[in-house]
């Protein structure tokens, strides 16, 4: 086991790329902690599966290395990488029965039979099918297959990582939330580096210590489920993270005022000058209604009650913004104004947030 | 993946280079003959034509016993294509959406029609097309050739039809489609391959075959299988020829292949992998 | 996925089974009228029975001819299913070079196939054929007109060459719809090549596989037309296969109540050992 480093990682599926759009992951270098549970969040064709793939050794980057301790990988195959990988649709040896497809990947290796079959007792007891360790994988449902993939990930003890492509997709919700703890589980009691892809936010913050978020084939933050939904690093990051995500306006940004559709936001920080396109960024948990002159002019278009709070759908001007009321608040029958809590607003230019303590020094 | 194909290194390609040697040299010598003079067959050997000439070829183009039979060929194959195709694609629709009375039992003996060995129904045959007046007729050869062509045809489009999901139809009728004019506006465009598979095979199947399509004609629809087999026994050894005549039956398989090239692999395993 | 019962799709089948049955039915009752009757010439039929299927049964000559037909399907399918996969996993996945291949390896199959008897007669010629020429000057003898067993593997390497593509075809079908998962997963799993030949890609060919070896061996128990070319069914009755021996008795000797008897026998041989393939590929296909 140990600490997996990319370095100055680039990749293209073209021979030549030239353009930016080229290229499907785009200069990075990102450091894996060992141990750590990772999840990497992203819409589909971010790049996720790509850089899951480079980490595994299943494709060979463009540019740059992986490191895993010290130790150059880069040009090193899957089986000297020493890696596990769970798959987004089950791959399960059909001809073979649940306990060969388990065991498949120890007796590659050469272990000895008695070991092979203690953990091969051991992973289906974990994944629920110790009663159907001798039947034919062919004639299984998904759901199972799935199951038997993610204990051929796991059967192995002495791996760099574990990495998982969406494994969860074809089980049904009642299974993942089962299999997502016993992953979990696993983690705590064998400490594996773990790298878990997927594009459900719930799935990434319930998994992972750390969540990784990539956009356009790049990552656009890395850090803990809190700090994501605190200060996204990214506009991208503010609207995955979250539900609804945060309300975006467009806003003209003079020091510690930002100017929005007429109406004034006073800001925590002052802000330099900045060109480029400006966005105020507010999450729907920290706004909330009101009537008169205060806030932002807002109208209403849709209440949705999701039983724990409800959600305010409406706009400003031409931007659509959600605001959050908790069960117990009522909802004034005229509220035309929207009022940001200032603490939590974020500045961001051309989708960038802008760091004011930063900005200052620079300035 | 890239990753993947690379796992296929220089062996592989070794072995197609050499398979498709192997593939490629009767067909080059056919073509090597056909280029030379019967003198220069019989008396140099050699590699690849001195002077080269395109006499043989002439020869057949300006025969209308030789190019009729092309000709022939190729009237009693199309005839045989639409025919099959016409007949199989209502039935691959039941076949592939219903259960009916006896249905398997149906399908099955559909199917062995397509074992059924062609010499068996030769004599047959020539009896039959012989007592209603058919005998030496394009349609006697597209009929015939029906026998295995239509069950096939049936198996092929019911594969691709399967594939179809059958909310597709329900939807279309909720729609207010009448059955035919669902089946032609919106399903056959949702099958067109595997009608092009069907098609091909149908052609494939007629054009190669000689057995009965020789047994069924004598002069008017005699096909360009059978003209060279004549020609064979009769003229004795005129090489030249013989290899131009078969050279330019390979033609029309070769362009309905480049038609349907990139439905080959899927249409060689009939829609059912 | 259950159908619904709808006994009108008859209507849809209806078609079919005219042009069918015209074309089947009617020929295969004539056969049938043969085989249970005598003629001396002219419209004059008289029953005879069993007689001519016990004449067929005890027959040297095609018991002979059976004999070789087994053999020649058996060594066919022999070579031409391993060589057909081979070929196959050793074909270009995609791309301008699979779509080449593909294009070339599907040129023997639309040959006419009295064309690809033709050819062969030709290539294998000791005087004017490339392999024939070639064979003599490397002191090899080699003539497929007089020599029985130079006869056999011309007609042997004929029908390799002129089918094992359609085996290599259905074979890359079934390779090609393998998703790369499978490949992935197998290298994360350490499988050596031949598991991954043995537990996957095997196990994915097999259905059609099943459509290959049965398409093989239907077509092989009938060849005719090839051999006849090449080598006329000499030296003797080296190369005479069934078919061959059933048209030189119907069309050569007339003899058309032990053709007709013999007709049938062939037919259900051949019907017989399809059903069993059919039966184990309509089981498989349940299973999975």
């Amino acid at each position: 086991m140990a600490r997996i480093t990319l370095e100055n990682l680039s990749h293209s599926y073209l021979p030549a790329p030239s353009k930016d759009e080229d290229w499907a992951l785009k200069p990075m270098t990102l450091t894996w902690e060992d141990g750590g549970a990772y999840a990497l969040l992203g819409s589909s064709g971010c790049g996720k599966s790509t850089l899951l793939n480079i980490i595994s050794g299943l494709l060979l980057p463009s540019k740059g290395r992986v490191l895993f301790g010290d130790r150059d990988m880069t040009g090193l195959s899957t089986m000297e990488r020493n890696i596990a990988q769970v798959f987004q649709f089950p791959v399960v040896y059909d001809t073979m029965s649940v306990r060969e497809n388990l065991a498949f990947p120890l007796k590659n290796r050469g272990l000895p039979a008695d070991r092979i079959a203690a953990r091969v007792a051991e992973i289906a007891e974990m994944i629920g099918m110790r009663d159907a360790l001798d039947r034919r994988a062919r004639g299984l449902t998904a759901d199972a297959k799935q199951k038997i993939s993610l204990g051929r990930g796991m059967v192995r003890q002495d791996v760099n990582a574990i990495l998982f492509d969406e494994p969860l997709t074809v089980i049904d919700p009642h299974m993942k939330w089962e299999l997502r703890t016993q992953l979990k589980e696993l983690h705590r009691r064998f400490g594996h580096t773990m790298i878990y892809v997927t594009h459900d936010q719930t799935e990434a913050l319930t998994f992972a210590d750390q969540v990784v978020v990539m956009y356009d084939g790049r990552v656009v933050q890395a850090g803990t489920p809190q700090a994501l939904f605190d200060a996204p690093e990214h506009t991208f990051v503010g609207y995955f993270i979250g539900s609804p995500g945060m309300n975006l306006m467009d806003a003209r940004i003079e020091g510690a005022i930002a100017h929005i559709e007429g109406a004034q936001v006073p800001l925590p920080y002052g802000y330099g000058a900045m060109r480029g396109r400006t966005q105020l960024g507010i999450r729907p948990e920290f706004l909330s209604l009101g009537t008169g002159q205060e806030g932002l002019p807002y109208t209403i278009r849709r209440i949705e009650d999701v039983g724990h709070h409800r959600i305010i759908r409406g706009r400003v001007g031409q931007a659509d913004v959600n605001v959050i009321v908790p069960e117990d608040q009522p909802i004034p029958a005229d509220a035309n104004r929207v009022i940001p809590d200032p603490a939590h607003a974020h500045v961001y230019l051309d989708d960038w947030r802008v760091n004011p303590a930063r900005q200052e020094r620079a300035a | 993946m890239a990753a993947v194909a690379e796992s296929k290194g220089r062996g592989a390609a070794l072995v197609m280079v050499l398979y498709l040697l192997f593939l490629m040299l009767p067909i080059y010598w056919l073509l090597n003959m056909s280029l030379k003079t019967n003198a220069e067959i019989l008396g140099t050997f050699s590699l690849w034509p001195k002077n080269p000439t395109l006499a043989n070829y002439r020869t057949i183009l300006t025969d209308p016993s030789w190019y009729m039979g092309y000709v022939n060929s190729l009237i009693y194959v199309v005839m045989n294509t639409v025919i099959s195709i016409t007949v199989a694609l209502p039935a691959a629709y039941a076949f592939s959406r219903y259960r009916f009375m006896g249905d398997k039992h149906l399908f099955f003996w559909l199917l062995t029609n397509r074992m059924a060995p062609a010499a068996v129904f030769a004599l047959p045959f020539f009896q039959l097309y012989s007592s209603i007046g058919l005998f030496d007729t394009h349609i006697a050869v597209a009929l015939a050739h029906c026998l295995f062509n239509v069950p096939l045809a049936v198996w092929i489009l019911e594969g691709f039809m399967s594939g179809v999901p059958r909310e597709i139809d329900e939807t279309a009728y909720i729609d207010g489609y009448s059955f035919p004019r669902f089946f032609v506006k919106i399903f056959m465009p949702l099958i067109a391959s595997g009608i092009g598979v069907a098609a091909f095979f149908c052609f494939m199947f007629s054009w190669v075959e000689l057995l009965l399509s020789r047994t069924l004609t004598s002069v008017n629809a005699k096909p360009i299988a059978a003209t060279m087999t004549r020609t064979v026994s009769a003229s004795g050894l005129d090489w030249g020829v013989l290899a131009a005549a078969g050279m330019l039956t390979i033609i029309p398989g070769a362009l309905v292949i480049w038609f349907v090239r990139n439905y080959i692999a899927k249409g060689f395993a009939l829609g059912r992998v | 996925m259950d159908k619904p019962v709808n006994n009108r799709a008859w209507l849809l089948v209806l078609p079919v089974l005219l042009l069918v049955a015209f074309s089947a039915i009617l020929p295969l009752m004539t056969v049938v009228n043969y085989s249970v009757q005598d003629t001396f010439g002219g419209n004059q039929f008289f029953w005879a029975g069993l007689d001519w299927f016990e004449e067929v049964i005890h027959s040297d000559r095609i018991r002979a001819a059976l004999g070789r037909q087994i053999l020649f399907s058996a060594i066919i399918l022999a070579i031409e299913i391993p060589l057909g996969i081979f070929v196959a996993l050793n074909m270009p996945k995609k791309g301008i070079w699979a779509s080449f291949c593909l294009v070339l390896m599907a040129l023997p199959l639309l040959i006419p196939w009295n064309v690809v008897g033709t050819i062969w007669q030709v290539f294998g010629r000791v005087d004017i054929g490339l392999l024939g020429f070639t064979l003599r000057k490397l002191g090899i003898s080699y003539n497929y007109v007089n020599d029985a067993i130079d006869a056999w593997i011309t007609v042997v390497v004929m029908d390799v060459w002129h089918w094992t593509s359609l085996v290599a075809l259905l074979c890359y079908a079934g390779l090609q719809s393998i998703p790369d998962a499978y490949y992935q997963a197998a290298r994360i799993d350490q499988a050596s090549r031949w598991k991954v030949f043995r537990y996957i890609e095997l196990p994915k060919m097999q259905g059609v596989l099943l459509i290959a070896v049965l398409l093989r061996f239907m077509d092989s128990f009938m060849i005719y037309t090839e051999p006849f070319v090449v080598t006329g069914g000499g030296p003797g009755n080296a190369t005479t296969f069934l078919s061959i021996d059933l048209v030189k008795m119907a069309v050569g000797q007339f003899d058309l109540g032990p053709a007709a008897a013999f007709s049938l026998i062939y037919f259900l041989v051949i019907l017989l050992i399809s059903f069993v393939f059919y039966t184990v590929m309509t089981r498989e296909k349940e299973d999975s």
